[in-house]
């Protein structure tokens, strides 16, 4: 592409015709010659400047978070303490929070997700395939402060009455099992945040799973299908094998997503910074709730925004190594995924 | 033999057992889907009508527990700044994708913005307000709407590549080859042939990113913050719809929960609308 290319005599012949049909040769005028340079030089620039933008986020977070570097080194990774009266800084509980409520929602949205891939591409008619695929996009399209929103009046009340009051009630002194579910029963905690991501991520995992099922080559299914092959066979042990590591980008890119996710977690994940049950209705906090919650009120340059930047600097190895992975995945399926953010 | 037939049997109804039970939870699921779609959008439009009137539209965000107060200087704040943030992410995202699918195919430069973007268009907001925050609202001492701006404009900018290059690819060609030959030079060639042929797809990925932004509320509590007042005065703090519902949301006030609700009424039905309306384009034109 980058070369001129040598175009066809037919082409030549027609764009001729079609520019100028009376068959005379135009005049011959150069329009601006520095046009090309500096056209080539903007795209250029417009490239560049994306790669500055990731280089940039990542010195601005470091620098940002030197002084909490040099004053906690790794260890802020294990602390637990987080207490800006006294200045100590350590971001464990937050870690934990992140990644605890991205691991429940991945249990939660893959197995869905699964399921709907798998009713796109085998079991819709065809007329009712995209109306489908269009509305799971749209799910996709709401801004997570609805979501936020939603989660935090209609969803949290009802999960707290119709879910965790029976549940404590049926398995009150229980060991281990009573203590998972312990809490005040308000509808806030790790599982709400876990549930409301799981329905964030569902469209994006639902539909990187659809496309890598519809690269399946039709002649592998109709050859499982011939040899008398029930549907969930085809999908288990044919089509799912072909595509597995398209289907672990998606897993990936969800992942990502959840990781990162601010707003809707902010809502329903009841904001405390505590560590001491390991219930899943218990309040706690992710870094990007802390990160919403905290950075405002923190002083510039102070030891507390500081810590606040070293958090988001961990959140952004996580979620950067965990979406290269996924993209790597993806890019071994060499499937171009349209228009799709 | 009989044993082995039996046995057979027992084997085909063991399959189809599994097969109905797998295909009954796909479709449980797919229900799932749609359920959460339609609940989410139903309490959204019944909640969000209750609060909506003619006052939310002409007022200001009120202090709590007034009767009275809207959201004209949220709405007007982002408006504004989603609408800049357009006007300046469209063309640096336009151009990188021109350099992506027309000058750096296969360079290194080429794969490497292309893994970056890639990167970029799913890394969490947030991230982007703090970088935004400590370059700007630090440098500037305070906040803005113009810092809201930027780190609106730097999520648009990774979409627009994404879909322009795309875009871009889909074009024949054919067509590059033809321009060529007539002796067209290349900045001709890209700006009046290829993306020309590619502007309802472009232009499906610039709604897209309007759309994407509106509802973004992470960055712009870092960047634009509040303004209780109407501030056409990027210069300073401004009102957005996106902070004033999670400022309104989190407060145990009933006039701010209702107008929260109003809030994401609008913000759902206008994001919403531009999603349908940009893929309901890109269909006409292909």
């Amino acid at each position: 592409m980058a070369a001129i290319l040598p175009a066809n005599t037919i082409d030549r012949q027609r764009g001729d015709e079609r520019a100028h049909p009376q068959g005379r040769p135009p005049a011959r005028r150069r329009v601006a010659p520095w046009a090309d340079t500096v056209f080539s030089m903007l795209a250029h620039g417009a490239a560049w400047l994306t790669l500055a933008l990731l280089a940039g986020i990542i010195l601005s977070l470091i620098i940002g978070a030197t002084p909490a570097i040099k004053q906690f080194g790794l260890g802020f990774l294990v602390s637990t303490d987080w207490d800006p009266v006294q200045e100590k800084f350590g971001g464990l509980v937050m870690i934990y929070g992140t990644l605890v409520t991205s691991f429940l929602a991945l249990v939660i949205a893959v197995p869905v997700s699964f399921g709907i891939a798998l009713f796109l591409t085998e079991l819709a008619p065809g007329w009712l395939r995209r109306p489908l695929g269009i509305a799971i996009e749209l799910l996709a399209a709401v801004p997570s402060i609805v979501y936020g929103m939603w989660g935090l009046f209609v969803f949290g009340p009802l999960l707290a009455t119709y879910v965790q009051q029976p549940l404590q009630s049926l398995l009150l002194g229980v060991p281990v099992l009573g203590a998972l579910v312990s809490g005040p029963p308000v509808g806030l905690g790790i599982l709400s945040a876990g549930i409301i991501l799981a329905i964030m991520i569902i469209p994006f995992i639902a539909s990187v799973m659809r496309d890598v099922f519809e690269v399946t080559p039709a002649l592998l299914k109709e050859s499982a299908y011939g040899l008398g092959s029930t549907t969930w066979e085809v999908v288990w042990k044919v089509v799912l094998p072909y595509t597995k590591t398209g289907v672990i980008g998606g897993i990936m890119l969800g992942l990502g997503r959840a990781l990162g996710e601010t707003m809707a977690v902010t809502f329903v994940i009841g904001n405390m910074n505590q560590l001491n049950s390991l219930s899943l209705f218990e309040a706690a906090n992710t870094i990007t709730s802390v990160l919403a919650n905290e950075f405002g009120e923190s002083g510039p340059g102070s030891l507390h925004q500081a810590s606040l930047l070293y958090l988001a600097l961990v959140l952004f190895f996580i979620t950067f190594v965990v979406l290269a992975f996924s993209k790597v995945l993806l890019n071994k399926l060499k499937k171009n995924e349209g228009t799709r953010t | 033999m009989s044993a082995t037939s039996a046995g057979r049997m027992a084997m085909y109804h063991k399959r189809r057992r599994v097969n109905i039970v797998a295909l009954s939870l796909s479709m449980a699921a797919m229900s799932l889907g749609l359920i959460w779609l339609i609940w989410i959008l139903f309490e959204t439009i019944t909640q969000g009508i209750g609060g909506l009137n003619w006052a939310t539209f002409t007022q200001m965000t009120p202090p709590p527990n007034s009767d009275e107060g809207g959201l004209a200087n949220a709405i007007f704040g982002s408006a504004l700044m989603v609408m800049l943030a357009t006007l300046i992410g469209t063309p640096i995202g336009v151009l990188s994708g021109v350099y992506l699918a027309e000058y750096g195919q296969k360079t290194w430069l080429g794969n490497s913005v292309r893994f970056i973007n890639d990167i970029l268009l799913s890394a969490p907001s947030i991230v982007i307000g703090l970088f935004v925050y400590t370059v700007i609202v630090l440098r500037f001492r305070g906040f803005s709407g113009w810092a809201g701006v930027v780190a609106l404009a730097l999520i648009v900018i990774p979409v627009v590549i994404r879909t322009t290059e795309n875009m871009l690819n889909l074009v024949p060609n054919a067509l590059r080859e033809a321009a060529y030959a007539l002796g067209t030079p290349k900045w001709k060639v890209i700006l009046t042939v290829t993306l020309k042929a590619a502007r309802a797809g472009v232009l499906t990925g610039v709604l897209l990113a309007l759309a994407r932004v509106s509802g973004e509320t992470a960055p712009l509590l870092l960047t634009a913050f509040n303004n209780r007042f109407w501030s056409t005065d990027l210069t300073g703090p401004m009102a957005n719809l996106p902070k004033v519902i999670f400022e309104f949301a989190m407060s145990p006030y009933q006039n701010w929960q209702k107008l929260a609700w109003a809030a994401v009424f609008i913000i759902t039905i206008g994001v919403l609308v531009l999603n349908i309306v940009a893929r309901v384009m890109f269909k006409n034109k292909h």
